[in-house]
């Protein structure tokens, strides 16, 4: 899970000669790949797009537990059950990673979440579409976590210590998580039913497509990349990252018996990639602006657990100071 | 030797576990924390697993050919032996700490008989449980006491979350004829012991915070460990078992 479209604020990356000789000695340590740190000076757009893609992220490994608690009171199996709860808990442990490794650049993470539910900030926004079966679990695993990862691993050498040292943890756990995610279709298509290979190639067809949008616009339509790789916080363009997905991910495909719903995808010997056909757009910015199929409920879903739950939080913080004076009497 | 009265109460250490470890699933994502989201799952994990040990167990001394995933999967309500206070609904989230800690005193004292239990399989099983209901306890007492002594609004959630569910902790304090031959014979934790170290566990977690203790509850026209459930049962395992019952043939 991360972040797409994070906003640097900046319409023109800076010239070594044009900046500031604070701007020119952070420049110069990013150059020679030394890891910025949070008490290090760094320019405040630096800090503030960290602030927004960190916490993209943060929000979309919160988000992302609504799809699969869909299924998980509904899981075929008991080993099913556990592995999907165990995801469930990987994915709240890496949430509050990112939040913490957020809140070394000075956000808070109350602030970050709130506007989460009000709308203003983004999450990945493969979580707005609906798991309408159980081989939607692992295709989840599978494709969203297996581009998440594509993304990930290069993340962990992103410019800034905190969010690169939390990648390197979570990768960990994502590539095990995407390896039960196919293990789950592998079940399905070799030792299942007809109406089980069904359902697996149902849940590509569906998903195929949203997971390929999780590597953000083309590079064409990305305007804060050029800023983002300058700073070493983005390391690989959208395309180049979506391209090795798509190399890594068919031969799985082929593996499964199934097929992508995508005319155009063919090898192609004399780039040595995969082509392949043209995203719908229009269905990206408009599932991030808001309109996918389940944005509603899912933001809704969030605002009501943290609004529903402040007495519970408020109750603790009394407890807590009220214990705290008796031990202070 | 024991097979025939242990069979019911492998079900009803397992059935108790799965069907509270279901419950806390529905929590996903609902939580009021991220950092509960985390402990929710953790315990219900927790549970799930240790259920699996118990069917295990119980399908093969069954020997009929069934799994655990069948016990799981394909027995109806009127078959399920947990405890009719772990299938009640999570309610707010003093209803769900409250059932937790009622359960986790419980399941702590009855793991702590049963690691000791002449039968190995038990009491490796239970060995093993017992580090996670250990922690399952500390963490639902800590609980009770912070919304029991938090705000008021806080308070109020607790008393009535303990006026919901204490008509179902009869069941905790009262273990069945065949329990108390399975303890005499050293298989089984001793219904006795558990129930005052239930009493005393919640006796202190709630004078910590001035909770009163009810009047002790009484018989309750259900029974989980005779398949009586409450209505809630049935709906739960409607939702847990949909697809192994809507495609029995498949492999997952």
């Amino acid at each position: 899970m991360y972040a797409q479209l994070v906003e640097t604020g900046v319409k023109h990356v800076k010239a070594l000669e044009e900046m500031s000789p604070e701007e020119r000695h952070f420049q110069e340590k990013i150059d020679a790949e030394i890891k910025i740190e949070a008490k290090n000076w760094m320019p405040e757009a630096y800090r503030q797009t960290l602030i927004r893609q960190i916490s993209q992220h943060a929000h979309s490994e919160i988000v992302g537990m609504l799809p699969e608690g869909n299924w998980v009171t509904r899981a075929p199996s008991l080993k099913r059950k556990l592995q999907l709860m165990a995801k469930i808990q990987d994915e709240a442990g890496h949430g509050l990673y990112l939040y913490s490794a957020m809140e070394t650049l000075g956000a808070d993470r109350d602030d970050e979440i709130a506007k989460l539910h009000s709308g203003k900030a983004k999450y990945s926004s493969i979580f707005n579409y609906p798991t309408l079966s159980w081989a939607d679990m692992g295709a989840v695993g599978w494709l969203v976590d297996g581009a998440a990862i594509v993304n990930q691993v290069v993340l962990q050498r992103t410019s800034y210590g905190p969010y690169a040292r939390a990648m390197v943890r979570i990768c960990k756990e994502e590539s095990f998580h995407q390896r039960q995610g196919y293990e789950i279709l592998l079940t399905m298509m070799r030792q299942g039913t007809q109406a089980q290979r069904d359902m697996v190639q149902d849940a590509i067809n569906r998903l195929w497509w949203p997971a390929l949008m999780m590597f953000g616009p083309s590079d064409e339509h990305s305007p804060n990349s050029a800023q983002s790789m300058a700073w070493k916080i983005k390391r690989q363009t959208n395309d180049e990252l979506r391209q090795r997905f798509i190399d890594q991910t068919v031969p799985q495909l082929e593996l499964l018996g199934c097929t992508a719903p995508d005319p155009h995808l063919k090898w192609n010997a004399e780039r040595g990639h995969y082509d392949f056909g043209d995203i719908q757009w229009d269905e990206f910015y408009e599932v991030i602006k808001g309109n996918g199929p389940c944005n509603q409920e899912r933001v809704g879903t969030r605002r009501q657990a943290i609004e529903g739950g402040a007495w519970v939080r408020e109750a603790a913080v009394a407890y807590a100071r009220k214990q705290q004076n008796k031990n202070a009497a | 030797m024991h097979t025939q009265p242990l069979i019911p109460y492998l079900l009803l250490l397992g059935d108790s576990a799965l069907v509270h470890g279901q419950r806390l699933c529905e929590w996903c994502g609902r939580a009021p924390a991220i950092e509960e989201e985390l402990a929710l799952m953790n315990v219900g994990l927790d549970l799930v697993g240790q259920a699996r040990n118990w069917l295990d167990y119980a399908a093969e001394l069954l020997g009929d050919g069934r799994d655990a995933d069948d016990l799981a999967m394909r027995r109806d309500e009127r078959a399920y032996r947990n405890l009719l206070l772990v299938e009640q609904p999570n309610g707010d989230f003093a209803v769900t700490m409250t059932r937790q800690f009622f359960y986790d005193a419980w399941h702590h004292a009855v793991l702590q008989g049963l690691a000791g239990s002449s039968d190995a399989r038990v009491a490796g099983i239970a060995a093993k449980a017992l580090k996670e209901a250990t922690y399952h306890l500390r963490r639902s007492s800590e609980w009770v006491q912070r919304l029991g002594g938090g705000t008021d609004e806080s308070r109020r959630r607790m008393l009535a979350a303990i006026t919901l569910l204490w008509r179902f902790t009869v069941e905790l304090t009262a273990g069945s004829d065949d329990e108390v031959q399975l303890a005499e014979a050293g298989v089984a934790a001793d219904p006795v012991a558990v129930a005052d170290a239930w009493r005393e566990q919640v006796a202190a977690t709630f004078a910590a915070v001035e909770l009163p203790v009810p009047q002790p509850a009484s018989h309750f026209y259900l029974d989980g460990r005779k398949g009586l459930h409450t209505e809630h049962l049935g709906l739960l395992l409607a939702e847990m078992q949909f697809l192994p019952r809507a495609y029995p043939d498949a492999t997952w």
